[in-house]
């Protein structure tokens, strides 16, 4: 978004709710274990004790938590939900797993397909074009392939797959399931000044080369570059300010160094703090306009919640017992995946379908990897670590991630009795799956057996029989979480237009995954990229024209 | 063993490292020459650690010296690479447990246990003890089989000491050489090699 409206000559004031990143002193891309001195075991070993201060492995660039001091939210009682915040320029970019999908033409009409959720107001040939763009601008491996699920778009070319991966592959082929090569956000040739990929698969610790793609290297960074944009960090939103004529004339925000409130007029507002933070925002701006939030006359706003239906299987693959050590580094992230390959099956007791992902290989030895080998082993002396070098590089996962249709028992909304250390009204969450995602992660459950099974593995887990602590992921946990702030041509059913622009405010835009009116079982960042560079487009364009 | 040197001292430059770690470094490189054989090299590890450069933070020097020879019990020298103490599995624990009394406790309880028990079963302490004495001890907690009755803190001790030791050792610099991992590097492209792609295909249910 900042990208595109600077190089279209806009200037753009950029409130971020954490520090400035530096990525050459935050980035811990190349780190051992041993070079801290708990190694990743938390202080006084608290990831033994079941909590852990890195959610996502050390030196992870997420930079955030399922909590943050001071700043909480809350769940309805019996529903579960966990939220992951990075509050730092690049926010969740820095770190996310740069799965790239396209949405397929059917993902933009569920309901026409199925009956179930609602249809977009835009279709896939609205969006193409922008799909090229971000990829052509941020860099993304894949194949051409014409698999309907899974449209081609401007691709870099996918490094090869890896031993584990192929026999994946191999176990695919006999199955009759698509495997093909990764589509990532890493870039394996020079791409407007970035280098290629080194290969180190620490994609996650963020990338000292910018090789991979976080909205702070990649578009910030450059944007700022042209100084058209005026960067406020430490700025915590808490409210748009409109006038009598409804137009959103500033922005409140706290600055938490000085925790004192400030406010910055603008001419247009583009909210994108992350879907359901950009809800909390917009159902904090109350007025006398605006009683319900603004912008929610639609009583839209918070509603709508998904989040990818998340399961995971693994097993030891007994072929790879005492591989031929080699680098088996590669990009951060698997370079191979499953596409959903039933779109035509309508049989399957569920709607939607989900994408399977490949994990493997001989990663950077840590503490923690072989308490499973441990248990199951017993034993000690030179006998285990015979063992333990023989079964390294031997466990192969998959994991699923589906499609999650909104029900109405899944929204956020403003907590009345519960203020963040800066006073701001805090978000409630209420979250169920329903049926269609247990039967869904079931489904898994049996492709992924299958899969495992076929290259030689043991599988002794049982499938999920019921959605509490079975195996399904926890809504929130896959990190998905979107749609709270949809788009759609009715405003009596939406809160923004087709180009993300608010039915009732004319210069108020959302630019992230909240305007997302389905959750289809493709990574959404891509997406967001595509749809932001839309409305970018769309505002500049608008202003142009004196209408905003 | 020459790029464990080089990473130790590395590692010194940081500037977070104490005059023990650099001894430690020191130490490495002089194995890294290759010149020590396996059990001198092991030796002068165990002098190094029990008895000269690391002072326990959480466990008193008996304690330590009992973990130290439970750590390469478990983790052991073998033709391969150097074991858990000279990894510097046991100083790492007791780093951890300087700051936590729940898992201090668990590792003077589970110690204070097995000086109890070998005293019964052979008149001395557990570090005192010979060791086909130790080991026989060991055969019996290493296992849940035996995690009911009389031995049941033992077993539940022992699953503690093997993950943590496991742990240290394998996230250490000569834990990672002894895995073969020879990543963390950056190439200009990446590529599999193809015998590694034969022997897993010819041991795999697809065949070559």
């Amino acid at each position: 978004m900042t990208q595109v409206l600077t190089e279209l000559g806009i200037q753009v004031t950029l409130l971020e709710a954490g520090p400035m990143l530096n990525p050459s002193k935050d980035f811990k891309e190349h780190w051992w274990p041993y070079q801290t001195p708990d190694r990743g075991m938390g202080p006084g070993g608290s990831r033994y004790f079941g909590k852990s201060p890195y959610p996502f492995g050390l030196y992870d660039a997420g930079f955030g938590d399922w909590q943050l001091e001071g700043e909480p939210y809350t769940v309805a009682p019996g529903d579960k939900f966990v939220w992951y915040r990075s509050r730092i320029v690049g926010g969740r970019t820095n770190h996310y797993g740069r799965i790239s999908l396209r949405f397929a033409d059917y993902d933009f009409a569920p309901y026409t397909r199925d009956g179930v959720g609602t249809d977009w107001p835009i279709t896939y040939d609205e969006l193409a074009p922008y799909y090229d763009k971000t990829e052509s601008f941020i860099g993304v491996t894949g194949s051409k392939e014409g698999i309907r699920s899974a449209p081609d778009g401007v691709f870099q070319p996918c490094p090869p797959p890896r031993v584990h991966e192929m026999l994946v592959q191999r176990a695919c082929k006999q199955l009759n399931i698509p495997c093909i090569p990764s589509r990532l956000a890493v870039i394996t040739q020079p791409t407007h000044g970035r280098p290629a990929c080194h290969y180190c698969a620490q994609c996650n610790r963020g990338c000292v080369s910018a090789s991979n793609y976080s909205s702070s290297q990649v578009q910030i960074f450059p944007a700022m570059k042209t100084g058209r944009v005026t960067l406020i960090a430490n700025a915590m939103a808490r409210e748009l300010i409109t006038d009598s004529s409804g137009k959103v004339v500033a922005v409140s925000y706290i600055d938490k160094i000085t925790r004192t409130e400030k406010q910055i007029k603008c001419r247009a507002a583009v909210v994108a703090c992350g879907a359901c933070e950009s809800s909390r925002l917009l159902l904090n701006s109350k007025s006398s306009r605006f009683p319900d939030g603004l912008a929610n006359g639609s009583g839209q706003i918070g509603r709508n919640l998904t989040d990818s239906v998340g399961y995971s299987l693994s097993a030891r693959i007994p072929a790879l017992e005492g591989l031929p050590r080699h680098n088996s580094d590669g990009m951060g992230g698997m370079h191979v995946y499953v596409p959903w390959w039933l779109w035509e099956k309508k049989d399957l007791g569920f709607p939607r379908g989900y994408h399977i992902e490949v994990g493997g290989g001989f990663g950077m030895p840590g503490p923690g990897q072989f308490h499973g080998l441990c248990a199951r082993h017993e034993g000690y002396g030179k006998e285990l670590k015979t063992y333990l070098r023989s079964q390294y590089g031997t466990s192969v996962g998959l994991a699923g991630r589906g499609e999650h249709v909104p029900n109405p028992k899944t929204y956020c909304e403003i907590d009345p009795e519960v203020v963040d250390k800066f006073g701001i009204p805090v978000l409630r969450f209420h979250f169920q799956w329903t049926d269609n995602e247990l039967k869904q992660a079931r489904h898994m459950h049996e492709t992924f057996t299958a899969i495992l099974e076929t290259m030689g593995g043991v599988i002794t887990r049982p499938a999920p029989k019921s959605v509490e602590g079975d195996g399904i992921s926890i809504g929130g946990e896959i990190i998905h979480e979107l749609g709270t702030v949809r788009m759609g041509n009715d405003p009596r059913t939406s809160a923004l237009n087709k180009y993300c622009q608010a039915h009732e405010v004319k210069n108020l835009f959302v630019a992230d995954a909240a305007p997302f009116v389905s959750n289809p079982d493709k990574n959404p960042t891509l997406t967001i990229n595509a749809l932001a560079w839309r409305t970018a487009e769309y505002l500049a364009e608008e202003m142009r024209k004196g209408n905003v | 063993m020459s790029d464990e040197g080089g990473t130790g001292f590395s590692l010194c430059s940081r500037d977070a490292f104490s005059r023990r770690e650099m001894l430690r470094a020191a130490a490495l490189a002089v194995l890294a020459s290759g010149t020590l054989p396996l059990a001198d090299a092991q030796e002068v590890h165990r002098i190094a650690e029990i008895e000269g450069l690391y002072r326990p933070k959480a466990l008193t020097p008996h304690e330590y010296r009992t973990l130290a020879a439970l750590a390469d019990l478990i983790v052991p020298a073998d033709e391969v690479s150097l074991g858990a103490v000279a990894a510097g599995a046991p100083a790492w624990i007791d780093l951890l447990a300087s700051q936590s009394p729940e898992l201090t406790d668990i590792y003077t309880g589970g110690i204070a246990w097995l000086d109890i028990t070998m005293r019964r079963r052979a008149g001395s302490d557990f570090v005192s003890a010979k060791p086909d004495q130790q080991t026989a001890l060991l055969d019996l907690i290493a296992y849940r089989k035996n995690g009911t009755g009389e031995l049941a803190p033992g077993v539940r001790f022992f699953e503690w000491a093997r993950k943590m030791v496991v742990d240290g050792f394998y996230s250490s610099p000569l834990g990672t050489k002894d895995l073969g991992y020879m990543g963390n590097t950056a190439v200009s492209k990446f590529e599999v090699p193809q015998e590694a792609i034969d022997y897993a295909l010819r041991r795999s249910p697809f065949g070559k």
